[in-house]
């Protein structure tokens, strides 16, 4: 006890904010990959999906599929973005 | 409506059209680079200027590699290509975190034009892909050519007119 007593005494609280700050950005980053992680997990199904009803339409669905991925991977782009803006500017 | 066949044994052939739209996003990227670099060095000198092409590298290189973890997969099984998409997402994710993360010390780094430029260049080439693309999925007969200047482009049938034109037929 006296060793983490020690530790939290030799903490400043700039220290504490840099922390604070540090975990709210990083929060901020996981929870920005979370909606584009389910996006694109409908998207692929449903592309799949689409696919396996008509094979003989699957490079027009593949190409949708990946315009809609790379719409969709611009939603975490901008959280990874406020991300590093947040903790390192 | 067909009966759906067994995406597990279900493959691709040929050409990956992923990886052609992906070569023609990075075409579009190398136009824009000397223009974008460009802005980056009248706002932010030469260091913006390298931060916006390194910015501009990485949007082009994670579309490159996306198409063609997308394409090889499809060439297996569709099924593969759906784990691909999705676990292709998170480690494109990574190793973009980690090529900035990488070099955000280094002297030549500015990361406000870093940033902009990583979610700028990224929509703005794939809207400017899309207008190409949904174009030539919908009415083939639309896809813009070279050389068609703006005033032809407005004066040629849009797809709802085409519809319309389809229902009175």
């Amino acid at each position: 006890m006296s060793v983490l007593a020690q530790i939290a005494q030799d903490i400043e609280a700039a220290d504490l904010q840099n922390i604070e700050a540090a975990g709210g950005a990083g929060m901020a980053y996981g929870l920005a990959a979370i909606g584009p992680g389910i996006g694109i997990g409908y998207l692929v199904g449903q592309a799949v999906q689409a696919m396996a009803r008509q094979p003989e339409s699957a490079g027009q669905v593949q190409t949708t599929m990946f315009l809609g991925i790379a719409f969709t991977e611009a939603l975490a782009l901008i959280g990874f973005v406020v991300f590093i803006l947040l903790k390192f500017v | 409506m067909n009966a759906p066949a067994n995406p597990l044994a279900m493959r691709m052939e040929g050409p990956s059209p992923a990886v052609e739209v992906a070569k023609d996003l990075a075409r579009r990227g190398a136009l824009i680079a000397p223009v974008a670099a460009m802005v980056g060095a009248i706002f932010w000198g030469t260091d913006g200027a390298a931060s916006v092409a390194y910015a501009l590298a990485i949007v082009v290189v994670n579309f490159l590699l996306a198409a063609w973890s997308l394409g090889f997969a499809a060439r297996i099984s569709i099924a593969l290509m759906a784990g691909v998409a999705l676990f292709g997402f998170l480690i494109r994710l990574g190793l973009i975190t980690l090529a900035v993360l990488l070099v955000r010390d280094a002297a030549w780094v500015e990361l406000i034009p870093l940033g902009l430029t990583l979610i700028i260049t990224h929509l703005g080439l794939l809207f400017w892909e899309m207008r190409f693309v949904s174009a030539s999925l919908a009415f083939p007969g639309l896809k813009p050519k070279p050389g068609l200047d703006a005033a032809q482009a407005s004066n040629s049938p849009t797809i709802s007119d085409l519809s319309e034109t389809k229902e009175h037929q």
